[in-house]
């Protein structure tokens, strides 16, 4: 087996069998769906306290059929215990006591409901709604309107734009979200990854390993070794995310049938539907594809910096931390052009921001998932092949630093000497 | 006699150093080999383009005879460098296993050369501890066992008996003769002149990042000897003077003696002996490896200074 093979399976195992490995790997898609069931859990949820009202109509307004609606049952009293009710009707078990005038459909105002305690804003808005159903209902009456009939004529508008000459659906809300998590997630990545190799350079620095393993590996192979081993670390945690995200979201619905149904049973007019459509018409193997793509290719470029750091300081974290500030500053600049671009996906700072290769791996998956004719092909073509470029050069220029610095013990290393390592001939 | 090491005028100028200027020697194949020099005389750098980690400036490396060519040759040479040490929270038998690998053995015939060699050296039990488990000493054996495990036919050691207490110094001394009966050559580069004076067959000691001396142990101190004789009686000394010595050091039973030139030691012991004198002891005083390094790095200044070449 080549060497460049063997530090790779080195990094790649002592990694992948340590215990806090399994217990990321395992317990983030954990907390991910956790979060997932418990909002949707919530939004989705009824508002189940059953409410018990006692009602002395005397306009006459409730129906047979209005006696249970959302989560109140009504029941009606004769307008002769309205005085006994006003005062007992929490000892009788009713939660609340609604007394309705006589003229209350001219003078709905007068309606009055005591309840024994708050039952929060959402019950007391229900209650709003039902009375302005029933009440409407019998305004129409008198006015000898029939509702089906306004219910026919209302109109239901919910404007599908769709884009350049195809008939393809506008995707602009879930674009910006996916685009959003997809930088996130290359943000975190990079920073991550990053680290990781460049504390795993210190570890081979300050304890002393690296001359040992320099006298019979090249520096270039233990550095791409390293790296190209981590990498794979990584894109297993990705792997195993992904598959667990998936099989946990198959069993969420059927261990809690509320969610499966709401989900289902989300109408074309809802926000749920709608952005379910949506995300239906996101070109999933694009924006699939370009996540690797910029995940391997953005990785590649920042972790051979982080790299070219590690070798040069010496064992002090605080140096460390110094000296991989300026890569960690273009990082996070990323995010915030990439928070701009998935607002707007073709302001001037974007398009600069996904092609130039610092920045492209967050920048571009923010605008990636509006798809091809709103990002242009063009922009995407230039943007990969820069970023290649990119990492072939801070690839081939790190590993020069690299060389140098690994062996070089207990002197501070400026920017500049760096650089002039970096220019140097080999 | 064939030389498995040829080097010669290697030159490596960093940026306000020449910390190799010129430097030639060859190393006799099965020889042990004293690479002496003072902090910062450029051991470190002479010992890093032997193995391929630093390419030289200008000049020759020749391995067994045929240019040296890292990549193929990395796989004959053991180097045990100064700056050592392991990975701290790797198994101990892993390690080994590892960087035997890294040295071209296959799979199989790593793990059986760890076996031998922990059998050997009486490190059975480590194979799974960690590295941090280990003393200090404990780490210089496990090193010393990683270098020489792929049976090079160079084996470098920088200052390998650092941190290693007497018993284990011996167990790895005994090693290295091993292997050099054997047939491998060994670099053994130190500041510790006695052990090379013990070790040693052939030395070079470089001062400044040059070359100032060179040969057998045994030749290098017949060339620095200043005919320096020990003699003692087994009574109070009188008052001696004779034109074949000068006397140096007079004790009460003992003289340290300079012969002079046009005359041997015959002709001082005949002068003792005729004069009544019984004769404990006599003997030539050689001077020890650690005078003749310290008279000639003497008067160079202690550190090295930094000069501008970037001319």
């Amino acid at each position: 087996m080549n060497k460049t093979g063997l530090v790779f399976q080195r990094e790649y195992i002592t990694r992948v069998s340590k215990r806090s490995f399994l217990l990321l790997t395992i317990l983030i898609p954990l907390i991910i769906i956790g979060f997932y069931v418990a909002i949707i859990y919530v939004s989705v949820s009824k508002n189940t306290t059953e409410q018990k009202v006692a009602v002395v109509d005397r306009a006459g307004i409730f129906g047979p059929g209005d006696l249970r609606q959302k989560e109140f049952s009504f029941r009606l009293f004769d307008s002769t215990q309205a005085a006994s009710l006003d005062a007992t009707y929490d000892k009788q078990g009713f939660d609340g006591y609604l007394m309705v005038p006589p003229d209350a459909v001219d003078h709905p105002e007068n309606i009055r409901f005591h309840r024994k305690s708050e039952a929060g804003s959402g019950a007391q808005t229900d209650l709003n709604n039902i009375l302005e159903y029933i009440i409407g209902r019998r305004r129409m009456e008198a006015a000898h309107i029939d509702p089906a009939r306004i219910k026919q004529l209302t109109p239901d508008i919910n404007i599908n734009a769709t884009i350049g000459n195809e008939s393809r659906q506008s995707v602009s809300d879930v674009a910006r979200g996916v685009g959003y998590t997809a930088g996130f997630l290359i943000y975190f990545i990079l920073l991550i990854y990053g680290t990781t190799v460049m504390r795993g350079i210190m570890e081979e620095k300050t304890s002393r390993i690296a001359e040992v393993i320099i006298s019979s590996v090249k520096p270039f192979q233990l550095m791409t070794g390293k790296i190209l081993g981590i990498g794979a670390v990584g894109l297993t945690q990705f792997v195993i995310w992904g598959v667990l995200i998936y099989i946990l979201q198959m069993i969420v619905p059927s261990v809690f049938p509320q969610i499966g149904s709401a989900l289902h049973n989300a109408g074309p007019g809802s926000m749920l539907g709608m952005l379910l459509r949506e995300a239906r018409a996101l070109n999933f193997w694009l924006i699939i594809g370009s996540f690797i793509f910029y995940f391997v290719g953005g990785y590649f470029l920042y972790a051979s910096l982080f790299a070219a750091v590690g070798s040069a300081v010496s064992d002090d974290a605080q140096e460390a931390q110094q000296m991989v500030m300026p890569i960690t500053l273009i990082v996070v600049f990323s995010l915030v052009i990439m928070t701009k671009a998935t607002a707007d996906p073709n302001s001037g700072i974007a398009v600069f921001g996904s092609i130039f290769p610092l920045t492209s791996p967050i920048v571009m998956m923010g605008r990636i998932p509006y798809g091809i004719p709103t990002i242009p092909l063009w922009q995407i073509l230039c943007s990969a092949v820069l970023l290649i470029l990119g990492f072939i050069f801070t690839t081939w220029f790190c590993a020069k630093i690299y060389r140098t610095g690994i062996l070089l013990y207990g002197k501070k290393v400026t920017f500049r000497e760096m650089l002039r390592w970096g220019l140097k001939k080999s | 006699m064939s030389h498995i090491l040829e080097v010669q005028h290697l030159k490596k100028y960093y940026a306000t150093q020449k910390a190799v200027d010129d430097i030639s020697f060859s190393i006799p194949s099965g020889s042990i080999f004293g690479l002496l020099g003072p902090n910062g005389a450029g051991k470190t750098t002479l010992l890093r383009m032997i193995t391929g980690i630093f390419y030289p400036d200008s000049g020759n490396i020749l391995f067994d005879g045929r240019p040296y060519h890292p990549e193929n040759d990395l796989v004959h040479i053991g180097y045990m460098p100064e700056e050592r040490g392991l990975y701290k929270k790797m198994k101990i038998g892993d390690q080994a296993l590892y960087l035997a690998r890294l040295k071209g053995l296959g799979k199989q015939e790593a793990a059986e050369k760890v076996r031998y060699w922990f059998h050997k050296l009486d490190m059975d039990s480590w194979y799974n501890k960690k590295t941090q488990d280990l003393s200090k000493g404990m780490g210089q054996k496990l090193q010393f066992v990683t270098t020489i495990l792929h049976n090079p036919k160079l084996i470098i050691l920088d200052e390998p008996f650092s941190g290693l207490d007497p018993v284990n110094a011996n167990l790895i001394k005994d090693e290295i003769y091993h292997l050099a009966r054997a047939g491998s050559t060994v670099i053994f580069s130190t500041h510790r002149m006695e052990q090379v004076e013990e070790i040693c067959d052939r030395i070079i000691l470089v001062n400044q990042g040059k070359k100032i001396l060179d040969g057998t142990v045994t030749q290098v101190k017949q060339d620095f000897k200043e005919n320096l004789f020990h003699l003692e009686v087994n009574g109070p000394l009188r008052p001696a003077s004779h034109p074949s010595f000068e006397v140096m050091q007079p004790k009460e039973r003992s003289l340290i003696l300079r012969i002079q030139p046009g005359y041997t030691s015959n002709d001082i012991l005949s002068y003792f002996i005729g004069r009544g004198d019984v004769i404990v002891s006599f003997q030539e005083m050689l001077p020890s490896l650690n005078d003749i390094f310290i008279k000639l790095v003497e008067g160079t200044p202690l550190a090295r200074q930094f000069q501008n070449l970037q001319a």
